[in-house]
């Protein structure tokens, strides 16, 4: 039976009871009580197993309460909420619908004890995010959310041929630890990595996000992907490939992020980026970097949010978020630029901001398993993220060149909502014991030691001077002369060139072949049609000779095969 | 006193003759219909007399649902030599599924059929119970010959019922000609396999026939016999390549007859070749011959890739229904193929939940025809946003046909990959899975057209009248509660398979004694079947 009912009925009570309230401050309320009661309802929730029932003999558990996963309930009720103090202007139903759900199912598959809740979830989490990107209601919008659901359904099917085959091999549908080796779990596993934009399988993440609406990318960068991440911390931690794909994927956009002009599309390569931290942190496995993992996926969500918010307001009030069309706004929007300065140093992990607490966990976690090369890797990314994401976006959206646009402030609601997370990216920095005690695992590490600081310090203060120079110089967006100068202060020369040319290649190769299975596919789809079609043999009239034929010769074989046999 | 016990014999004699009153109910209503010949004193006849089924059909089932049989003895003449109707846990639920659709059906052919047929309503409504009872006599009876003049009766009024749709479209009149051959043959064929076995055999009882036929299994006639009663039913029940007619039967006839056929006809059948393969013959006789793993398979592969693959192309969406009904078979003849308990419930549950599946969609496009005039995607392009029930019913009942987790589809399915594996037949498995992929293609075609496409500007369509949709929304429902709640489908799915593949449907005692009781009613079904299987007696 049913003893504690997961958070996610409360989102769906939420969704149903929505558009029969009436417009305006009422559905907004609703939108904000919700999570904050979710979050009451999590926070409380006893551990332990809850929500088991038996459903054509498969054992469900609808709730599963652990640290691991009122961690990430919790981030996530958080950030529902904060979307939705954000979206406080929106009077469309289908967006607040939509978000009520996405949260619902996200929170929903995060408690979820089996893989076939899991499952249900995480289909859910795919279907009601595609809305959000629809609403923008625009043709390029529409397509763009048509790849987007194609590729969260196919990550759904695998999960489903995974877990059928999962269930086969050990006759549980448990979610649990797992190690990868049968096909079932690779399976699993790459439906995983496509939600979590794996490398070569991130394309979705840079083509949908940046096309939802204003406040649907805030929505958006909170779930799917730290969903994921959740999901990989579950199912395959200590997995040692994950430290590999994680390095590359932390290293890798750092060329786009740079060239790239629209701003939130920076903002999702850099997504990519810290998705490829949490990633290594699961791959290292040990407790220390499960913790960082899960840190980081929360002050991540938080501070994600914060810049994705201010671009939003940006693109709110002036229409555009492209880096060549902005500049200068700090002059009549100060606020939000104060605000989106404390995301960007966040997400550049500066000391007393919530990206460093989290960062030195799985940075100290690396080290300390003697992945030194891949630490380096974590090392100059995050030098990476300061110069195409901490300087970039505030330099180039509120200082920069003067384009002579003079929007009005933000809106007091999104401001209130960026000044809460803000305040939660400074108040994490500072008492980060506030977070560490909320871990999956007991945290025995301290953030502010010398080392750590004067580290990060030197780091920071060297690729800030990189950028300056970088800009002094006139050169910074263009992208080839960029890479070489950023290389010989972050002393690792040929390391971005190199994924450049190797960016390069792959997308080369990978054009190509998908150009010849698009074409192949296009042939058989036309042969398919001739056959099968309105006008093809198999769809005509037959004459009812010929069916009376069909008779006869069938009854032949079925005689001779039972004569003979 | 004496008054007490005799309400409680009364109560008991009703009791015992459910199984009689099942079939003479819609069979002396048929008549009757004709005889008032009033519009709408024959639609509540044949309402009323399809809500008796249904509360009878329910009845039996939840006599036989957790194993064992009822025999019923016609006209109190013991079998072998009389009629025996049995009822077990298989055709119980084919029963109650008939009874349910038909009854569903009814407040929805009410209006569909007064905007489509202008002429004849009592005719139609006459065909239509008599449709109805020669389903429910196929399945209900345990007598090879008399199975023989239920489908024919069942067949005749369905001719009839598709060529009524020749006033919306005159091909009805072809298609419902084609039926005609086609079933006919078919009809042909399955009696020649009875003769077959009464020339072997002596007996027509089924399960006097299964008890006979042993230490015989080699003998030539019984294996024709067999042959021809598999390429019979096969016929009937559309499976590829004797599948032609449906299409077209289907797109043609009102849409009324449409979903009550789609959602029962075929069943029907497919429950009559379970019933032969494995009670009369034997599953080692049927797993001996080779035919369900060197034929079957293949045709039912076939089915579910050909059909599929047609209906991704087509442009009218009832007839895409009907191409995706011959995938659905493909499914049902793959499960009954895998020869062992999951697969077998898996045929029987999806018979069930494919019936109200196609129930729920077919009455979707009636709607659609009702308000657009047509069913092609030209003429529907936008009515979801129009007709928002319409189009909420067409959701749940596409995702039910996908397969999607959480509605009756999913069960079914999902049962059939587990009878796959059980057998180690990976690629089967895979197959599955892969046809499933074309029915989100083809459905997510209709929502786009229904959802995404622009509604012709001067379309004012709206929602159907409560008649149409109530019907509609009860079995969308239906579709979402079979694929959580799945006690009863799944429940009588199990017991049946169980029963069918222990094979013998022998001369063992019933579970439920009722042939005490003669029976007493009016001169109808169980005259006709007397007359009927009295001259080869």
């Amino acid at each position: 039976m049913i003893d504690v009912l997961p958070p996610f009925t409360l989102y769906l009570l939420g969704a149903l009871l929505l558009p029969f309230l009436p417009k305006g401050h009422v559905r907004g309320l609703l939108t904000i009580v919700v999570p904050v009661v979710g979050a009451w309802w999590i926070w409380s929730a006893p551990e332990g197993l809850h929500g088991q029932m038996t459903w054509m003999g498969l054992e469900m558990v609808w709730m599963r309460v652990d640290k691991l996963a009122v961690v990430f309930g919790l981030v996530f009720s958080l950030a529902a909420f904060l979307a939705a103090l954000y979206a406080w202007h929106l009077r469309d139903t289908v967006q607040q619908v939509a978000t009520l759900l996405y949260a619902g199912s996200a929170i929903g598959a995060v408690f979820a004890g089996d893989l076939v809740t899991l499952f249900l979830f995480w289909e859910g989490t795919a279907i009601a995010s595609v809305f959000l990107i629809w609403a923008r209601r625009t043709e390029g919008a529409y397509a763009t959310g048509m790849r987007y659901l194609v590729i969260q359904i196919s990550s759904g099917v695998i999960l489903l041929g995974g877990l059928v085959l999962q269930y086969h091999d050990t006759g549980s549908i448990a979610f649990e630890a797992m190690t990868l080796g049968s096909l079932g779990t690779w399976a699993i596993f790459l439906s995983f990595g496509i939600k979590c934009a794996f490398p070569l399988l991130h394309d979705w993440l840079q083509d949908a996000y940046p096309a939802a609406t204003v406040t649907g990318t805030v929505v958006l960068s909170a779930f799917t992907t730290k969903l994921a991440v959740y999901a990989l911390a579950r199912g395959f931690p200590g997995t040692e490939i994950l430290i590999y794909i994680g390095a590359v994927m932390a290293l890798f956009p750092f060329v786009y992020a740079l060239i790239e002009n629209d701003l939130r599309r920076v903002m999702v390569y850099s997504l990519n980026i810290q998705l490829g931290y949490m990633v290594v942190g699961v791959g290292i496995g040990t407790e220390l970097a499960l913790n960082g993992a899960a840190a980081h996926a929360f002050t991540g969500i938080l501070y994600k949010a914060l810049l994705f918010m201010g671009l939003g307001a940006v693109l709110f009030r002036t229409g555009t978020a492209k880096a060549s069309e902005l500049g200068g706004l700090y002059k009549t929007m100060p606020v939000t630029m104060v605000l989106c300065v404390i995301g960007a140093a966040s997400i550049s992990a500066f000391p007393l901001f919530s990206g460093f607490i989290s960062k030195s966990l799985i940075l100290s976690a690396a080290a300390h398993e003697h992945h030194n090369i891949v630490w380096a890797m974590l090392l100059a990314a995050s030098a990476g993220a300061l110069i195409h994401t901490g300087i970039k976006i505030p330099y180039f959206a509120f200082f920069g060149a003067d384009s002579g646009k003079r929007p009005k402030e933000a809106p007091a609601h999104m401001l209130l909502a960026m000044g809460l997370t803000a305040a939660l990216c400074i108040g994490l920095g500072v008492f980060p014991s506030v977070l560490y005690d909320m871990l999956p695992y007991e945290v025995d590490y301290d953030v502010y030691t010398t080392t750590h600081v004067i580290t990060q310090l030197q780091l920071l203060l060297f690729s800030a001077l990189g950028f300056a120079l970088l800009m002094k110089a006139g050169i910074f967006p263009m992208p080839q002369r960029s890479v070489t100068l950023s290389s010989d202060w972050t002393y690792r020369k040929a390391g971005p060139a190199v994924v450049w040319y190797v960016g390069l290649a792959v997308r080369a190769s990978w054009r190509g072949t998908s150009g010849l299975i698009a074409k192949l596919y296009a042939d058989f789809i036309k042969a398919m049609h001739a056959s099968a079609g309105p006008d093809g043999a198999r769809a005509a009239n037959w004459p009812t000779g010929a069916m009376v034929m069909n008779i006869a010769i069938l009854l032949g074989i079925v005689l001779v095969v039972i004569f003979v046999s | 006193m004496a008054g007490d016990v005799e309400i409680r014999e009364v109560a008991m004699t009703l009791h015992a003759q459910l199984p009689a009153l099942q079939i003479v109910v819609p069979f002396m209503t048929a008549p009757l219909i004709v005889f008032f010949g009033k519009r709408e004193t024959a639609w509540w006849l044949a309402f009323l007399s399809c809500s008796v089924s249904l509360v009878i059909s329910y009845l039996l089932l939840m006599q036989v649902i957790g194993g064992g049989f009822i025999s019923y003895q016609m006209g109190g003449w013991a079998p072998p030599l009389g009629i025996e109707y049995r009822i077990d846990a298989a055709n119980g639920l084919i029963l109650f599924l008939i009874s349910l659709v038909a009854t569903i059906t009814m407040p929805f052919a009410y209006r569909s059929i007064q905007a489509e047929i202008t002429r004849s309503h009592t005719l139609f409504y006459a065909c239509l119970m008599l449709c109805f009872t020669g389903l429910m006599g196929m399945v209900i009876t345990g007598d090879a010959f008399n199975v023989f003049v239920f489908l024919e009766v069942s067949s005749l009024s369905t001719y009839v019922l598709v060529a009524m749709g020749a006033e919306r479209d005159k091909r009805a009149l072809t298609a419902a000609f084609d039926y005609l051959i086609l079933g006919t043959i078919g009809a042909t064929f399955f009696v020649i396999g009875i003769g077959f076995l009464y020339m072997a055999t002596g007996t027509l009882n089924m399960a006097d026939l299964a008890d006979r036929i042993q230490g015989q299994e080699s003998s030539r006639t019984v294996r024709a016999g067999f042959a021809f009663i598999v390429v019979g039913l096969g016929l009937k029940a559309a499976m590829v390549p004797l599948h032609l007619w449906l299409p077209r039967a289907y797109t043609y006839a009102p849409s009324a007859v449409t979903v009550f056929l789609a959602a029962t006809a075929t069943k029907a059948s497919i429950y009559v070749m379970l019933r032969f393969m494995f009670s009369v013959y034997q599953p080692e006789f049927v797993f001996h011959t080779n035919v369900l793993q060197i034929l079957f398979i293949p045709l039912a592969l076939l089915a579910m890739f050909g059909g599929s693959f047609v209906a991704v192309f087509q442009t009218d969406m009832k007839r895409m229904l009907a191409y995706s009904s011959i995938g659905q078979i493909g499914y049902m003849l793959l499960g009954i193929a895998m020869l062992n308990q999951s697969g077998v419930s898996a045929t029987m549950v999806h018979m069930f939940n494919h019936g109200i599946t196609k129930a729920v969609l077919f009455m979707g496009v009636g709607a659609f025809v009702l308000r657009a005039g047509s069913s092609f995607y030209d003429n529907i392009g936008g009515l979801g946003r129009k007709m928002p029930v319409t189009g909420a019913v067409i959701v749940i009942g596409g995702l039910s046909l996908i397969g999607i987790p959480g509605t009756a589809g999913f069960v079914s399915k999902w049962l059939l990959v587990q009878a796959a594996f059980e057998n180690d037949m990976w690629p089967i498995a895979l197959l599955i899975v892969l046809s499933s992929l074309l029915a989100v293609i083809y459905v997510w075609r209709v929502f786009e057209v229904i959802y995404l496409q622009a509604p012709n500007e001067w379309s004012e369509a709206s929602d159907p009248p409560m008649t149409m949709l109530v019907p509609m929304i009860i079995l969308a429902v239906a579709c979402v509660y079979f694929g959580i709640f799945t006690d009863l489908s799944l429940g009588a799915a199990g017991t049946a398979a169980e029963a069918l593949l222990n094979g013998s449907f022998g001369m063992a005692e019933p579970s439920l004694d009722t042939s005490a009781l003669p029976l007493d009613v009016p001169h109808g079904a169980g005259d006709a079947g007397a007359d009927a299987t009295g001259g080869d007696h």
